[in-house]
């Protein structure tokens, strides 16, 4: 699956982008989060306040509960501020 | 029409090109947001707009289709830029279109209030002593709670 960061998120962690294969267990956001919070510091940092965290599931605003399977590209940000 | 860009923009150029291809225009209400020099803690020397592409056409694409529901519109233009800007520059411009001014004045407020907060681009502000992203505003959730129906 293809993972997008932005923001604040995007430097906490270092990349842009990458290609992740989620391990079974994870269905859906909260699970993705959870599972990425334990790949490094720089993670850690940007998963730490989970209610600051926004995210897009194949370019639509979803929630924690949103469901992953069948899904292509998730996107995990702060908020927005364009304008 | 949408167009996300690095490129600045004329905007008297855009207005004259909508005011002239429809003459059942009567009103055309436009804005523009520029990058300001300071902030309430600092100075800013520079801003650079992070976006991401693909989602940001789609969700400014479903604000043009929203307030063309909401309003009679002949027509609208929005023109967001990204990359890396100074004070002074512009960085957004809405541009509505209508026979009458009330739904040109009103739909321009409602696509900056909302793209304000629900269109994916983030700002990261650079100042004398370092740089860091720019946190929402409870203001700017509210300007753009008060559209919905």
């Amino acid at each position: 699956m293809r993972i997008l960061y932005f923001g604040w998120v995007r430097t906490n962690i270092g990349l842009g982008e990458e290609e992740i294969s989620l391990p079974p267990h994870v269905e859906n956001v909260e699970d993705l989060i959870g599972f990425l919070r334990d790949q490094g510091n720089g993670y850690r940092a940007a998963f730490e306040n989970i209610k600051a965290v926004r995210v897009a599931v194949d370019q639509e605003m979803a929630g924690m509960e949103t469901p992953l399977s069948g899904s292509r590209e998730v996107a995990l940000f702060p908020p927005m501020t364009g304008g | 029409m949408i167009r996300v860009q690095q490129e600045d923009f004329d905007a008297g150029q855009e207005i004259g090109a909508i005011s002239a291809r429809n003459f059942e225009v009567g009103g055309v209400a436009s804005f523009i947001g520029l990058v300001r020099g300071a902030n309430e803690k600092s100075q800013i020397t520079a801003m650079t707009l992070e976006h991401y592409p693909g989602m940001t056409e789609k969700i400014l694409s479903g604000l043009e289709a929203e307030a063309r529901t909401r309003w009679r519109l002949e027509d609208l233009l929005i023109i967001h830029r990204y990359g890396r800007m100074t004070p002074g520059e512009q960085i957004v411009l809405v541009i509505t279109a209508s026979a009458h001014r009330e739904d040109a004045l009103q739909s321009c407020q409602f696509l900056i209030d909302r793209l304000k907060i629900g269109a994916p681009f983030w700002k990261k502000e650079e100042t004398p002593v370092g740089s860091h992203w720019v946190d929402t505003k409870a203001e700017d959730d509210k300007a753009s709670e008060r559209w919905q129906k």
